[in-house]
């Protein structure tokens, strides 16, 4: 005999305002079933539950229906409620008057019925409730971070100083990311690999960090706390284990003319290479795609002969390795769009048009030319230079809606470097706005302006085009009557627009995350959930989401490792018991669930007798996997499977209350 | 549930504008970037981007300005403003509306007026014969302008390298461009 | 091979070497160009500085009188033209309150599905596949390839692939054996309507462009707009006044270029109608290696 409990919230005016609260209480109170009946203004509040609570124990009931919001903000509540009231929380649902209701409503008596129409309905269905309990899933105690940047150094230093292991992939031959391409950093102007480097070392030598360079993650398969990751070695060419960095082999490279990518292309480098000087592993790849070697069948070979340590092999092959996992941070970073992306702007053809992250290795003294700002087309050191700010970004005709976040501060230090180094050069800003809201970031701003005398105007550029070795730059100061300004500069650095990554979209299908139309990584939810995806056991870091600056990549570093020790704090973590389960007496195992389940969560399994012969087979959930969505139930010819918690019995009845039939 | 769009139904330039040429004033950030590529921006008494200022802004006193400035007269529709604008602004229409508003209610610049009594002798020419006849519409427009003496120099040139057809040559169907003319005329130009 | 053909105004009149130019080429081609029967004008600038309605109706009617004539392709080798045409196209297929008036002003229903070409698109599509037997001589001449507003923009009508620095023009003016410049004002407007109007706006942007082309060492400069070649040829003395300086540099229609290189008289292609003197343009022309 059902025995339920029916608590009707006003939810302070939310719903009394719209819907006859006393009456919906009233008429439920008379339902089959239904052993008490009531109203009250906020149940999610403490005194609210204690009425669930006391209610269970006072009547001994045995489901409960609270009839207010979304289940989706506060169904843990009250089934919480309800076990500490004694019974099995599953044995609570809640009855959406709210945002099915009372919010697209007005107020009548229609509105009313609707509400006591939707009571009734989830008491149909608790009449069929059965107890459930959440799943026990083993947690894999080690963390897979993609991306060797500052996001994914901070992210594994968390995790491991907290005990566990960590797996770091990173395509790159050495970790840092674009923090390693920074000449100073704002608002402090440190020298970014000064602040970098040693956290660098420190993830090479940590005891739980394991370090794979010149990797990347091939497939990705498995669920929260049990992933399985295959990894792609790519062949190195050269034994790490054997060389000694001693540089002899890049040093005799006779291919000397392949663009770097670590000086943004102003520069080039040897075909066996380390990408910069504190590279980690400070050893050298060979990259095969220009290798004499590889590409002219055999030739050349000089690396080999050189080197002392006989590390070099060019028979190695891509290698793989399979790794369990209990959680995935991704860390995969951003790219700048280029100068070329710009038809009014040159087409990329201006050598002295260049991006934010060339003028950094310009300025850098590692770069190309040891710090000193010289322009690409003919080394002479620049008087003007022009930053054109949002070059891409804020521009809907360019398909670039977003702000980059980033520029502003960034040119403003560039202007900086560039004046430091120049006291006789005039630097100008083109400008829509500053946007410069972090801690002493708009003091680093005015500081640009006021002492180091960085002309910012107010106006975009229309175009740029090169006359007699000086590029001519067409601007407006809006500021100033919307007058024209046309500047002769030596140089342009464009503050380009940050992009997603470029394989951002095949990884994130490989790790079946979100991502959106940008291909930067989605969120589970833009305010409460802001590092992890809404693929449990995956967590987001730094730009993989979107634009931002190193303190905030590195607190949501350290936000979703701490996500991840939290994860890890459990030998077994629990799971919500709407899962699908099969009555394998009845399941023929046509496995036709198995098609057309989207998580992968179905197994064949064999039925055998007691000697072990197999007798024939059935469908299997992993429980562990299962997100509960019923495609199986749906596809099911005999009616085998059932889900848990929303079963075809619990549904029909709610269908049928609905129509005021009998079931 | 009421979009704040209801702008469009008000009376103000800017509401007519966005019903009649579907363009949304208000998505101009006045980032300046039509002003700074726009060849007449020597020559305007209100630049590109300031227009448009003034029209969102909707404050008494800048619709009369707008349509009694030079500026919407010398725009020479090259679009170099909107191949270049990040909300993709059509800017060059706008302006032909303003031009067409400045004419109906009267507000035609005084240094304007000869553009004006150009496109005027241009159009007689076509109503007339359905083609331009180019030295029917020079008679024209000096007998306007009283600019006599201007151009007398090429005429002559003109002439002898057969440039310039002494005698219009009329279309057949003559009769359908008048039927266009007065309808359009009836309509206003298409004013909703 | 027949191709629809709108002269336009300019092109029976002031720039009638543009039409005999495009005539003589597509005819050593084997390209028959057919003209749109009782065509009218196009309204130029004039109409859609005035009336809207009446700049949308006036190129219809050519449209509309195209189709009827069964025409699927029509080259307007107009710039201008072009941009009044294909615009007005554009918009009564996208708006079809409009296209109802106008239809009925007309008295003629439009498809809109007629493909319009400018003379760029006629050149690449039509002669290119069939000239290179034709070219008997290299017009051995830096030239600079003006293409003004209207061959590059709007974004909706334009068949101009690079917006800010076109190619089309260089590649014809190759195939004739001209040196293309790279320079700065390809499609910088050259003060348009205004030629009678406000000359001296003219003469300040047309003259930016000349000067740019002559800083850079170009011979020529090679239009495909009538109003272009006006402002930048027979306003030439503004021009001169304006700029202070006395450049001689002569402005070719693209069809005249290519026609040179084709072997054809340049009194058939009409450079004696210039203002500025093309003889130095005709010296320049050598027999081609075979």
């Amino acid at each position: 005999m059902a025995r339920i409990g029916v608590f009707i919230c006003h939810c302070g005016e939310n719903i009394s305002a719209t819907v006859d609260v006393e009456k919906v209480a009233e008429v439920a109170s008379k339902l089959q079933g239904v052993a008490f009946s009531t109203h009250y203004k906020y149940m999610c509040s403490s005194p609210g539950q204690d009425k669930i609570i006391q209610a269970i124990k006072e009547y001994k009931l045995t489901g409960i229906v609270v009839a207010a919001c979304s289940p989706r903000m506060h169904e843990t509540t009250f089934r919480k409620a309800t076990a500490e009231g004694g019974i099995n929380p599953y044995l609570c649902e809640m009855a959406n008057i709210r945002e099915h209701c009372s919010w697209v409503h007005e107020k009548s008596e229609e509105t009313t019925q609707k509400a006591i129409d939707i009571v009734r309905t989830l008491v149909a269905k608790v009449r069929r409730n059965a107890p459930l309990f959440p799943i026990k899933v083993p947690v894999t105690k080690t963390a897979l971070v993609i991306g060797g940047g500052i996001a994914g150094i901070q992210a594994a230093l968390d995790i491991a100083n907290a005990g566990h292991k960590v797996i770091i992939v990173e395509k790159q031959p050495s970790i840092g990311g674009h923090m390693s391409q920074l000449s100073e950093t704002f608002p402090t102007l440190d020298c970014s690999q000064c602040i970098l480097t040693p956290r660098m070392v420190e993830v090479s030598q940590h005891p739980n960090i394991t370090l794979h360079t010149y990797a990347e993650v091939e497939s990705v398969s498995g669920f929260i706390g049990n992933f399985d990751v295959k990894i792609k070695m790519k062949a190195k060419s050269v034994d790490h284990s054997k060389c000694t960095g001693c540089g002899e082999c890049w040093q005799k490279c006779p291919n000397k003319k392949i663009p770097d990518e670590f000086n943004a292309g102003l520069s080039n480098r040897t075909a066996i290479y380390t990408p910069f000087p504190q590279a980690v592993p400070n050893k050298p790849v060979i990259d095969r795609a220009n290798c004499t070697w590889f590409t002219k069948g055999g030739k050349c070979g000089l690396c080999k002969k050189t080197c002392k340590a006989e590390a070099i092999d060019y028979e190695t092959t891509d290698e793989y390795l399979d790794i369990k996992v209990g959680a995935i941070v991704t860390a995969t970073g951003f790219d700048l769009k280029h100068s070329d992306f710009f038809p009014e702007y040159g087409y990329g053809e201006y050598k002295d048009v260049i991006d934010g992250m060339q003028f950094e290795r310009l300025a850098s003294a590692s770069g190309p030319t040891a710090g000193v700002i010289r322009r690409p087309s003919d080394g002479k050191i620049p008087e003007k230079i022009v930053f054109v700010a949002c070059a891409g970004s804020r521009d809907k005709a360019k398909g670039i809606e977003y702000c980059s976040k980033i520029c502003c501060m960034y040119t403003a230090k560039h202007a900086m470097l560039y004046k430091h180094k120049n006291h006789e050069g005039k630097a100008y800003v083109f400008y829509m706005d500053i946007r410069a809201a972090g801690k002493g970031y708009d003091e680093f701003v005015r500081r640009a302006i006021e002492e180091d005398d960085v002309q910012y105007i107010r106006g975009r550029v229309s175009k740029i085009y090169e006359k007699d070795g000086k590029l001519i730059v067409k601007g407006v100061d809006t500021l100033l009557n919307a007058q024209p300004v046309d500047i002769e500069a030596d140089m342009v650095v464009l503050a380009t627009a940050v992009i997603a990554n470029k394989e951002s979209e095949s990884l994130a299908q490989k790790l079946h995350i979100s991502y959106d139309k940008h291909h930067f990584f989605a969120e589970a939810h833009p305010k409460l959930k802001p590092v992890e995806t809404n693929t449990a056991g995956i967590m987001l870091a730094g730009a993989c989401q979107s634009a931002r600056d190193i303190p905030e990549t590195v607190a949501q570093a350290s936000a979703s490792a701490s996500k991840t020790i939290a994860l890890f704090s459990n030998n077994e973590m629990s799971r919500e018991p709407a899962v699908a389960l099969v009555n394998n007496v009845n399941c023929t195992g046509c496995l036709l669930c198995q098609e057309v389940c989207p998580y992968l969560a179905i197994e064949k399994e064999e039925i055998k007798d007691r000697n072990g012969n197999i007798l024939r087979y059935a469908a299997k959930i992993n429980s562990g996997l299962c997100q509960g969505c019923g495609t199986c139930v749906a596809m099911c010819r005999n009616k085998s499977i059932d889900l848990q918690g929303f079963s075809n019995e619990q549904m029909l009845g709610e269908v049928m209350s609905l129509l005021n039939k009998p079931f | 549930m009421h979009s704040s769009n209801d702008y469009k139904e008000k009376k103000g330039l800017k509401g007519r504008i966005a019903k009649t040429t579907g363009i949304t004033i208000n998505k101009c950030y006045q980032c300046g970037k039509c002003t700074a590529g726009c060849p007449l921006n020597e020559e305007m008494d209100i630049m590109p981007n300031q227009l448009l200022r003034m029209l969102q802004l909707e404050l008494p006193g800048y619709e009369d300005k707008i349509l009694r400035s030079m500026s919407i007269w010398l725009c020479l529709a090259c679009d170099t403003c909107y191949s270049r604008c990040p909300q993709e602004i059509l800017l060059s229409k706008v302006i032909d509306f303003l031009r067409q508003e400045s004419v109906r209610q009267g507000k035609v610049n005084p240094k304007a007026k000869d553009i004006v009594k150009f496109h005027q002798a241009f159009l007689e020419t076509i109503e007339k014969n359905g083609k331009l006849y180019e030295l029917g519409l020079t008679l024209n427009y000096k007998l306007k302008t009283m600019n006599l003496l201007q151009d007398i120099s090429v005429a002559p040139s003109m002439i002898s390298k057969g440039k310039l057809n002494m005698f219009p040559h009329k279309i057949k169907n003559i009769k359908d461009i008048e039927k266009i003319f007065n309808k359009t005329s009836e309509n206003k130009g298409g004013e909703q | 091979m027949k191709v629809g053909y709108y002269p336009g105004c300019s092109l029976e009149a002031s720039s009638k070497e543009y039409s005999d130019s495009l005539f003589a080429v597509a005819e050593k081609c084997g390209i028959s160009l057919e003209i749109i029967n009782d065509w009218n004008c196009c309204g130029a600038s004039t109409a859609h500085n005035l009336n809207h309605e009446l700049a949308v109706a006036l190129p219809a009617r050519s449209l509309a009188l195209a189709e009827k004539q069964g025409l699927t392709e029509i080259v307007i080798p107009c710039a201008a033209c072009y941009s009044r045409l294909s615009q007005s196209q554009y918009e009564l297929n996208q708006d079809s309150i409009i296209k109802t008036k106008v239809e009925n002003y007309l008295n003629m229903s439009i498809s809109g599905s007629i493909k319009l070409l400018t003379v760029l698109d006629f050149l690449h599509k039509y002669i290119f596949p069939v000239v290179d037997q034709h070219i008997v001589n290299k017009l051995n001449q830096k030239t600079a390839c003006y293409y003004g507003c209207l061959l590059a923009r709007p974004k909706e009508t334009s068949t101009i692939k690079r917006t800010e620095d076109p190619m089309e023009m260089e590649e014809v003016m190759q195939k004739a054996g001209a040196t293309p410049i790279k320079w700065a004002f390809k499609t910088e407007c050259c003060g348009a309507g205004f030629s009678v109007s406000k000359t001296d706006i003219v003469a300040k942007l047309s003259g930016k462009i000349i000067e740019d082309a002559a800083d850079r060492g170009a011979e020529s400069i090679i239009v495909a707009c009538p109003m272009c070649h006006m402002n930048l040829d027979m306003r030439r003395p503004n021009i001169k006044k304006q700029i202070k300086r006395d450049i001689n540099i002569p402005v070719l229609f693209i069809t005249q270029a290519l026609g040179l290189s084709m072997g054809i008289s340049a009194d058939r292609l009409g450079l004696n109608k210039h203002y500025v003197p093309t003889d130095k343009t005709e010296k320049c022309i050598i027999k081609k290696e075979a």
